[in-house]
């Protein structure tokens, strides 16, 4: 589904992403961990198509065509889904508004028929019960004056509308209580089919007690170090980030 | 030097006024004709103002001032219908609505409504007639024509506009729609509506002002209204302003709120190749509450002036202003908000806002918020920005399937619908969303 191979991405004139080599197939679910500043949210973003990186190296395949040709909405009508670490609070343009633009948007691209309001609503209403959402939330502006909490499952309820290929979860864990984490998680493990895939990127373990991951990946100053299955996280739990600096592997 | 500049530039209002004095035949005796010659002698001493002048640094009228328009002396139809107007007028308005072609009031595309015994809805020619006396208690002491240019020469010419006077305790449901159209013509000419709104205690009351033109032409419309807020009032006033793209529009309102009066004001400007809109609010006693709503939308070579005055002269009074301005193309905005609160005016909360979306790099604004704080229990606060469209927030909204196009119309249509929605009639709601519609489409249709 997804290659990534020898991948450099700098912001700014900042090389952060210094030969990324990645490959994720369908029904997997690969975690991305790393310290602070290691690249994980340039990963994400840069596979997102956030402009304001710049790709000096490598190349990216999704689905067998080039990614880093596509605008950021073709990904996303072709199936990437990015959960943002820090969601956009947008003013004035309120959450349902954007979600049907967004679905219907991607409908169009895939030939199949745009959505009308009343079925639109029936499938929102169907998906918040997977989020345990709050009916008002659909209602306000985007992301506006939502709690740390609501925006990360706010995330993940457009996710569960749009039904992505790829899914990519940036920290969803971060600000999240255990409970809300469980709810995010379950949520995500009810989205997993064998037809789609799942990058979830996270600085702790904590959240790959909930979401079992195939493979761990372990990114350190821009290079995976280190790869392996789930039990990589917890060893990484107990040891460290300095024992994977100190132990690193070559490339995957 | 500068005197004989001004006083040439003045000849074509000074020669249009003796045309019109002698239009007024009879009517020249009135106790109001005195106050006409009074204006015009004062607008004859200050002249047009130039950027010099603080309070038109940032607009120049030089292109109004050195032009030549003609007095429009007697109503003519001018070819307007009830079918040509459908098109530009806001739809499924059901009150009453006064039409003027080129100033004059048009009785036959106006329909006076019926209203509870003392309410008056009524062309003000017509009531410098049939209700003197009323009117003379109120007509041009709200707006001071000393130091405004433009309020002289519109008080200079005062001749009709419309009259609307609700007595104590009268509730109007639906708004009052007063069109003022401007025709094709051959030669440019200048038209001064002139507006009384007299709000009794306890009356409400909900009015839409809206210019518009038939024609791409160059034409100018110089605008007076006073309104009086009486005593626990209700008065919401909507201005739309839909002139021509060539067209000169200078428009003063001047509101004068009693005791535990409520005005809202929302003046929605997006016509006009040079336009400026002052708002003068007096909140003369305790308890009012005073909101100011602005939306400005500009392209091209628009420019496009908000200036509003606050005065809290008295304790306990609330005001909150928003103004907000899209610029695209080469088009200029100005925003200038004073405050003041006067000594006596304790426990004031005062809230003005201004922002600014630039969608063009070619696009200027000029912003001043301008507070003048004399009581020390007060609560006042502004904000000033302006930017572009957020990248954040277009990535976001592009990262869901959105296409970049769809994206900046959703946030830009959402950063006008911030002062749209305020507007409390729906039928003005779903107008100024179809202007909007049409503004984002031409914005994407010239790149």
């Amino acid at each position: 589904m997804l290659e990534i191979k020898n991948l450099h991405a700098s912001i700014n004139g900042n090389e952060i992403l210094r030969g990324v080599n990645l490959r994720v197939n369908s029904g997997e679910v690969h975690a991305i961990m790393g310290p602070n500043g290691s690249g994980k949210s340039t990963l994400a973003q840069v596979l997102a198509g956030r402009e304001a990186y710049e790709v000096s190296k490598g190349n990216v395949t999704y689905e067998g065509n080039n990614l880093l040709d596509m605008a950021p909405e073709d990904r996303a009508r072709e199936g990437i889904f990015l959960a943002f670490q820090y969601p956009v609070e947008i003013p004035g343009v309120s959450n349902t508004y954007f979600l049907k633009a967004a679905l219907n948007a991607i409908r169009k691209h895939r030939g199949l028929e745009e959505l009308d309001a009343v079925e639109f609503l029936s499938l929102v209403k169907q998906r918040m019960k997977i989020l345990d959402m709050d009916q008002s939330l659909l209602n306000r502006p985007v992301n506006e004056g939502f709690s740390g909490g609501e925006k990360k499952r706010n995330e993940i309820f457009q996710m569960a509308v749009l039904e992505p290929k790829l899914a990519i979860l940036d920290e969803t864990d971060s600000g999240l209580d255990i409970d809300a984490l469980r709810i995010v998680a379950d949520g995500v493990n009810k989205l997993r089919t064998k037809e789609n895939a799942t990058i979830v990127v996270t600085h702790y373990q904590r959240l790959l007690n909930y979401i079992i991951p195939d493979f761990v990946h372990v990114l350190v100053d821009g290079r995976i170090v280190r790869s392996g299955g789930k039990e990589l996280a917890l060893e990484l739990e107990d040891k460290g980030y300095d024992w994977v600096r100190e132990h690193a592997d070559v490339n995957v | 030097m500068t005197q004989l500049t001004n006083n040439r530039q003045n000849d074509w209002c000074l020669s249009n006024f003796e045309l019109f004095e002698k239009s007024l035949n009879g009517d020249s005796a009135l106790h109001i004709h005195a106050i006409r010659k009074a204006a015009m002698e004062r607008f004859a001493k200050l002249g047009f103002p130039t950027t010099r002048d603080e309070e038109w640094r940032f607009t120049s009228v030089a292109p109004i001032a050195s032009s030549t328009f003609n007095a429009v002396l007697d109503y003519a139809p001018d070819g307007i219908t009830e079918k040509n107007l459908k098109n530009l007028i806001v739809d499924g308005m059901n009150g009453s609505r006064l039409v003027f072609i080129n100033g004059h009031f048009s009785r036959d595309l106006s329909d006076c409504g019926s209203f509870p015994h003392g309410v008056k809805v009524e062309n003000l020619s017509g009531a410098l007639k049939n209700d003197i006396g009323l009117v003379n208690q109120y007509l041009t002491r709200y707006a001071r024509y000393d130091d405004n240019a433009f309020t002289a020469l519109n008080t200079g010419f005062l001749h009709d506009g419309a009259f609307i006077y609700v007595p104590e305790g009268i509730v109007i449901e639906d708004p009052i729609y007063l069109v003022f159209v401007s025709t094709e013509s051959d030669a440019s000419f200048v038209s001064h509506p002139r507006n009384l709104i007299v709000v009794s205690r306890n009356a409400q009351v909900c009015i839409v002002e809206h210019y518009i033109s038939v024609e791409k032409n160059s034409y100018f419309t110089n605008t007076v209204t006073e309104i009086v807020a009486g005593d626990h009032s209700v008065v919401e006033h909507t201005k739309l302003q839909s002139e021509s793209l060539k067209a000169f529009h200078i428009g003063s309102m001047y509101v004068h709120q009693g005791p535990a009066s409520n005005f809202t004001s929302n003046s929605i400007s997006f016509g006009g190749v040079l336009a400026r809109n002052n708002i003068t609010a007096l909140l003369d006693a305790e308890g009012c509450e005073c909101t100011l709503n602005g939306l400005t939308l500009s392209t091209g070579q628009q420019h496009i002036d908000n200036h509003t005055t606050i005065d809290h002269a008295k304790p306990h009074c609330n005001s909150h202003e928003l103004y907000k301005a899209i610029l695209d193309g080469k088009s200029k905005g100005v925003f200038n908000g004073k405050i003041y609160v006067r000594k006596d005016a304790q426990k004031t909360d005062a809230k003005q806002t201004n922002k600014t979306l630039l969608l063009s790099d070619n696009a200027t604004m000029n912003t001043k918020p301008q507070l003048e704080i004399f009581a020390d229990d007060v609560k006042c606060t502004h904000g000033a920005t302006v930017g572009y469209l957020d990248a954040e927030a277009l990535f976001y909204l592009r990262s869901r399937g959105i296409d970049s196009e769809a994206a900046r119309d959703m946030l830009t249509y959402a950063f006008a619908s911030d002062v749209t929605d305020r507007v409390k009639i729906e039928g003005v709601r779903e107008y100024l969303s179809g202007v909007l519609h049409a503004r984002l489409e031409q914005g994407r249709s010239e790149g």
